[in-house]
């Protein structure tokens, strides 16, 4: 997988006020029109604010990764086209709140919910693919 | 016709694990504290609107109340599920449809409920898989980028869910009634930084009523009325930060339907913020109670650290905040905390509450609760 591989984003704008909405909306939530038209967004942003899920969630509905809960970072990325996506935040590590305040983070993946990655995330991910098994 | 309404009425239940006892159980308790609190009787009520989220139907309870014939609607609408059952009873005596009409909110949540089905929040399936239909995830990001942005140490979170135990201890019918000291609640487990276990309201139970009349039916009871200046329910504006977002739309800070809320009951009330003498703030952890002190206009955002420091929330300071010790001390049966709020509000004014009474005779108090999915109710109450 690259960067570069995965799929944008789906949102909506709104033909008459331009307010964008995700995921894609069926009426504008700033002035009510129905006229609204499908988006792609921005594939980074920047973390507006973010905590730490402690805890693993209930199961189900929460699904485990396949090697046991690890506390993972969630929080809402600020994207340019005007809208904060809730999503997954990949970081080196979950308890230096430093890696993530205010950090550019790329998408990663976009199912079952958007991820984004910072950038000490991505090379150290790169770094591994170098050394690991093709 | 007037506008005046006063509550001649208000009664709780016990608050806190009540193994074999049924949250309609709990209602009528409440219904019945409240009735003999009014000096009347279930057939002196001529309108009822009540709800719980979760524990039943409000309108079943005519069978253990009696069988009057009075028309009594069920209310569901979350955290606000009391207020909005107040605002029913608020307009029936307003309107002149009755003299006398009762709000009941109740409740009985248990360990670790709130399983919230993203499918019922119009979310995919996929953030439940995720790990991310998780309540606390809101309140945490919403403090952390709070704290951030206003220069907040996080040590004042301690301090508040500190008040809110120390509070309980002094409420006899609160459910957690041992002080707890900030480094314990520091402590504590993690939940989602910077929130820790004792920093959050815990599902629970219980029950509150209230009755309100018209000031005839005041006069001619005899009952010692506290007056209902305003009661003013509110939903979300456009860019909110709520619960299960999977966006938040539109830029800059996002609005707060608490404001909405608070400013719309201070206008009908004809008082502001600074006149307030006591008040009950939604704390459903901690971070909320600092938030929703400068939402509802009593500070500056920013200006809650030194507030809390100086002791302005406590019971003897300029702003006493959940005497009775909120939801913290008192648990959350959802249904139920709102009108909690009034009836504490209510014994204060009244001079009532015993060992966590409020010097100096207060004259106007303050409700507010704030819940999923960004709905608020705010009350003025005064004598």
């Amino acid at each position: 997988m690259t960067v570069e591989s995965v799929l944008p984003l789906t949102g909506s704008r709104c033909s008459s006020c331009g307010n964008v909405a995700y995921p894609a909306a069926a009426g504008c939530q700033r002035c009510g029109s129905s006229d609204l038209a499908s988006v792609e967004l921005a594939r980074w942003g920047t973390v507006w604010a973010h905590t730490v899920q402690r805890f693993a969630p209930k199961s189900p509905p929460y699904v485990p990764p396949a090697e046991g809960f690890t506390p993972f970072a969630v929080g809402y990325v600020e994207l340019p086209d005007g809208v904060k996506v809730e999503a997954v935040l990949e970081a080196t590590t979950v308890d230096e709140p430093a890696e993530l305040a205010d950090a550019r983070v790329t998408l990663v993946a976009t199912e079952p919910v958007p991820r984004f990655a910072t950038e000490a995330w991505l090379s150290s991910r790169s770094a591994a693919e170098e050394v690991g098994p093709r | 016709m007037s506008l005046d309404v006063s509550i001649i009425g208000a009664g709780l239940s016990r608050f806190g694990r009540q193994p074999g006892v049924t949250g309609r159980q709990l209602a009528v308790q409440a219904i019945h504290a409240a009735l003999a609190d009014a000096g009347i009787a279930w057939p002196d009520v001529q309108v009822a609107f009540g709800g719980s989220d979760g524990a039943g139907l409000a309108d079943t309870l005519v069978a253990e109340l009696g069988l009057t014939g009075i028309p009594f609607t069920n209310v569901k609408n979350g955290c606000a599920t009391g207020g909005s059952a107040l605002v029913g009873a608020v307009n029936a005596v307003r309107s002149g449809a009755a003299e006398i009409a009762l709000a009941v909110g109740f409740d009985k949540h248990p360990r670790g409920a709130f399983d919230p089905r993203p499918e019922d929040w119009g979310l995919p399936t996929g953030y439940g898989e995720a790990g991310l239909m998780v309540t606390t995830q809101f309140f945490a990001v919403k403090i952390a980028r709070y704290l951030r942005e206003h220069g907040i140490d996080e040590s004042a979170l301690a301090k508040v869910a500190a008040k809110a135990y120390r509070n309980g201890s002094l409420n006899p019918n609160a459910w957690r009634q041992e002080p707890m000291s900030e480094e314990q609640i520091t402590g504590a487990a993690m939940v989602n930084d910077p929130l820790t276990q004792y920093m959050f309201c815990s599902p629970g139970e219980g029950g509150a009523a209230i009755v309100v009349a018209s000031p005839a039916a005041a006069k001619r009871l005899g009952a010692r009325a506290v007056k209902l200046l305003a009661v003013a329910p509110r939903t979300r504006a456009f860019g909110s930060f709520e619960v299960f977002s999977p966006s938040i739309q539109g830029d800059g800070i996002p609005p707060s339907v608490s404001t909405d809320a608070s400013r719309a009951a201070f206008e009908q009330a004809g008082v502001g913020p600074d006149d307030i003498d006591v008040a009950q703030l939604q704390d459903t952890e901690s971070g909320a109670e600092i938030m929703h002190l400068a939402e509802c206009g009593f500070c500056e955002h920013g200006e809650q650290e030194k507030w809390i420091a100086a002791g302005e929330t406590e019971i003897s300071g300029r702003l006493p905040v959940n005497t009775d010790g909120g939801c913290i001390a008192n648990g959350e049966p959802i249904g139920a905390s709102g009108l909690r709020q009034v009836h504490e509000i209510v014994t204060q004014l009244r001079g009532e509450a015993g060992d966590r009474q409020v010097p100096g005779s207060p004259r106007l108090g303050f409700t507010h609760v704030y819940g999923a999915p960004g709905i608020s109710a705010c009350t003025v109450l005064g004598v």
